[in-house]
């Protein structure tokens, strides 16, 4: 059977495998780029269901919603109240951000962005994909199967070993983790190999458009992250099953060690998920000012520090748990280091808009509310860098504020800006204007109303990963969950719009952006062609992109 | 038996006498208000300095986030297609790129200064004048005088033995509360038996793990009097939601009483347990 199939595709060079087998036995980056995405949308639906569910039941004091589901799922309320957050926190971490950002965008654009026809193992790129669906599974079996994984997503020990959760639902979630991190680990080796190795010619690292470098770096801490998080969760999962005591005092283990081995990994992943969202905004900054990128080696070296340091700031997540002032003072110092190339970027980004000639098109509007949005993000993380301060907002609602500042209105935002750009070049059809439009308002409206009241909760003391709580934070808490209402309805509106398009949209054209779109994959056809060039294209003369000067 | 009955309800009416003694209604200086927007009232120096500081963050946050607004909203004026239709070329200014990474770190080293002297400040107290240990249990605390040999545990209230006509709030209260003294150096020590709790107080800028296996510490001093609740703040299992803290901070002289008391309570206990034994054994 396989032979056949061999021949049929060495026959004919333009013949697409149709049916199903172009689906499960896909090789071709597009493809497995357009079944990232998908995941990814499957997983943002039950993780933005799950989110909503956790906002209602927060619009007011007391338990409203989660009694009724905790019996309709034969589980505590309460308890279903924590699987709930921690399934949300997996679910968008590992099953929409990486899968959208990294095997979505950077399977289709990476390849086409240097000139490539392929990933360098197109095979292994079908099993990295075809390893999430099965660890997207183990997740929601780790939240179904006995009392449900209710750990947080840090699945921090005790509480995730055998005297926290002493039935099977912790073991589906590590499972589930180790497929996820292997898909990522095979992810990660492709990318690498391709950027490394399958450049066109004349184009050199110092040439590779932004998004190729933000993939890159994102690959690399992949790399050296994943296999940490794997040897953890390993441990943890012979504490749980075969009596080793790693994390466990009472058998000379430490439940810290847990906690250092997890944000080895954890703080890694957090620049994971908004290193690519970085490479994204640059390309829509510059398209839609009709610049070229300000500064594009600080831009592309900022992404690389922002790597490196990345790697050594990791217990600014562990002010509280009893570390020596000495250690805390360093780890301030290199968090708040992180600051500088990220203002660079920042401020490059509205450099490269200045004297631009900018057009607010959809991708640009949700590209500059990035960068708002991850200045508001990014200073209350220089507020929380600080070991003293942190204790009064550790564990609070300023920390969710914080960090959904910068992952939900920050990576989720850079995913909306990078879809609404490529909509033309993965689907061939043209999103109507006013609709992206709406959508970014009425979300950028609602994400606002949703988080920013987070910060006032968190002050005022309210602490996180909390079903209930005191009546005196009832006032805000309907607020955010007003957000939360508003958010949804944008969404909403925003799947139905996608799907009227995609099946009666009108055709688009290879470039729908003008002369500041300058990568290779505007001079393909629209949608891209199953093979992506008929020639190979050639730097050394120059970008063959680039549009003659008016 | 009789005996026996009349040692149990002795020792109960104790208890309940020494912890309706400090039942009565106190004043909450630091509970929040509604739509509160910012830290609590601080009851002690280093919340205080953490409210400074705060504040002086939030300076430095809303100047920064501003500004990046400002230029964002410049550049949508002056720069839109139609204000400026020819695009310029310009792509470095090594002058600018300086300056903008040197702003940030002087920005970050005056942030810095602050942050260390307040970080060091906090940490630990030379000669505490007490010493407690809160210890996390699912889901409860239990708090000891290890210089007194005195422990209790303290239990959450559930919502249908509040009485919000008194005063008192949903999910915190307890039925025994912590008793500390104000204007003294308590050293706080921290731990736990099952799994990863955290005690704090946010009113006193306290805020540490309970992890078991290892002990923990910190220090505070009440400048204020009054009852201050908290809230369990590390994802502890199912009943997270459900372990307030409750302290009452008193004056010196009343929390010597309270732990003459205590130790007065102590002290019959050995004794009664010697009685006890012998009744047993009659």
């Amino acid at each position: 059977m396989s032979t056949t199939a061999t021949h049929a595709h060495d026959d004919d060079h333009n013949h697409a495998p149709k049916g199903i087998s172009r689906w499960l036995n896909s090789t071709n980056h597009k493809d497995i780029g357009t079944m990232y995405l998908v995941f990814s949308v499957v997983a943002a639906l039950v993780g933005g269901g799950l989110s909503l569910l956790i906002r209602i039941e927060l619009g007011e004091p007391g338990i409203q919603v989660f009694d009724v589901i905790g019996e309709m799922m034969g589980s505590e309320a309460k308890q279903f109240y924590n699987v709930t957050v921690t399934a949300h926190a997996l679910l968008m971490v590992f099953f929409v951000v990486m899968p959208a950002l990294i095997g979505g965008f950077g399977n289709w654009f990476v390849p086409m962005m240097i000139g490539a026809p392929d990933m360098a193992f197109p095979r292994m790129n079908n099993i990295s994909f075809w390893l999430m669906p099965p660890a997207l599974i183990l997740l929601i079996l780790s939240g179904v199967m006995g009392q449900g994984a209710g750990t947080g997503w840090t699945l921090y020990p005790p509480l995730s070993g055998l005297a926290g959760q002493p039935d099977m639902s912790v073991d589906f979630a590590i499972l589930s983790l180790h497929l996820a991190g292997a898909s990522s680990i095979l992810g990660a080796t492709n990318f690498i190999t391709t950027i490394l190795n399958m450049r066109a010619p004349g184009m050199t690292m110092h040439k590779a458009p932004l998004f190729v470098w933000a993939t890159l770096i994102t690959a690399v801490l992949l790399l050296l992250a994943m296999p940490v998080l794997a040897g953890a969760l390993t441990m943890l999962l012979t504490d749980r099953n075969f009596g080793t005591a790693f994390f466990d005092p009472r058998g000379g283990g430490d439940p810290l060690l847990w906690q250092h081995l997890f944000w080895f990994f954890g703080h890694p992943e957090v620049y994971i998920m908004i290193l690519p969202a970085f490479g994204i905004v640059s390309h829509i900054v510059s398209t839609f000012s009709r610049k070229p990128v300000f500064g594009y080696l600080g831009m592309a070296y900022a992404m690389a520090s922002i790597g490196i340091v990345g790697f050594v700031v990791w217990a600014h997540h562990m002010y509280t748990v009893g570390m020596g002032v000495n250690y805390r003072a360093y780890f301030v110092a290199v968090t708040m280091a992180i600051a500088v190339p990220t203002g660079i970027k920042i401020f490059s980004w509205i450099a490269t808009m200045w004297g631009g000639s900018i057009s607010f098109k959809t991708p640009m509007m949700w590209a500059i509310g990035f960068i708002f949005l991850f200045t508001v993000g990014g200073v209350t993380g220089v507020v929380l860098a600080n070991a003293g301060m942190d204790i009064a907002m550790h564990d609070t609602y300023y920390v969710v504020a914080h960090f959904h500042y910068v992952l939900s209105l920050g990576a989720i935002f850079a995913i909306f800006a990078g879809f609404y750009y490529w909509f033309d070049k993965m689907t061939g059809k043209v999103y109507p204007e006013w609709a992206g439009q709406l959508h970014f308002w009425t979300t950028f409206i609602g994400v606002n109303v949703l988080f920013f009241p987070q910060h006032f909760l968190g002050l005022a003391g309210m602490p996180r990963r909390y079903i209930d709580y005191p009546d005196i934070f009832a006032e805000w808490n309907m607020v955010s969950t007003w957000g939360a209402y508003l958010t949804m309805t944008s969404t909403v509106f925003f799947l139905i719009v996608t799907l009227i398009v995609m099946i009666a949209g009108r055709k688009s054209v290879a470039n729908p952006w003008g002369d500041g779109a300058t990568t290779l994959e505007w001079t393909v056809a629209s949608p891209a062609p199953f093979h992506t060039f008929e020639d190979t294209p050639d730097f050394t003369g120059g970008n063959p992109a680039a549009h003659p000067a008016e | 038996m009789t005996r026996i009955s009349a040692f149990f309800t002795g020792w109960v009416l104790t208890l309940v006498s020494a912890s309706s003694a400090w039942a009565q209604e106190m004043p909450t200086p630091s509970f929040p208000v509604p739509w509160q927007l910012n830290l609590q009232t601080p009851a002690s120096p280093v919340a205080e300095r953490l409210v400074e500081f705060h504040n002086f963050l939030l300076v430095i946050c809303t100047v920064i986030s501003v500004i990046v607004l400002a230029l964002l909203i410049w550049c949508a004026i002056r720069y839109n297609a139609k204000a400026n239709p020819v695009p310029s070329k310009n792509t470095h200014n090594t002058l600018l790129e300086i300056v903008w990474t040197a702003i940030p770190v002087i920005v970050l080293v005056i942030i810095a200064v602050p942050s260390y002297r307040l970080l060091y400040y906090m940490d630990r107290v030379e000669d505490p004048g007490l010493t407690i240990k809160v210890i996390g249990n699912q889901w409860y605390w239990t708090y000891e005088f290890p210089d007194d040999d005195i422990s209790f545990d303290s239990l959450p209230l559930p919502d249908d033995e509040i009485d919000i006509a008194a005063g008192q709030h949903r999910l915190l209260e307890v039925d025994t509360p912590l008793i500390l003294p104000t204007d003294t150096d308590i050293r706080i020590l921290f731990t736990a038996t099952d799994v990863l709790h955290a005690w704090t107080i946010p009113a006193f800028g306290v805020k540490l793990d309970n992890v078991p296996g290892r002990t923990n510490e910190t220090w505070t001093r009440i400048t204020i009097p009054g009852k201050y609740y908290g809230q369990c703040s590390e994802l502890c299992g199912i009943d997270h939601s459900y372990m307030p803290i409750v302290v009452h901070a008193v004056s010196p002289e009343e929390f010597e009483a309270w732990r003459a008391d205590q130790l007065a309570a102590n002290d019959n206990t050995p004794d009664d347990a010697n009685r006890l034994a012998a009744l047993i054994q009659e």
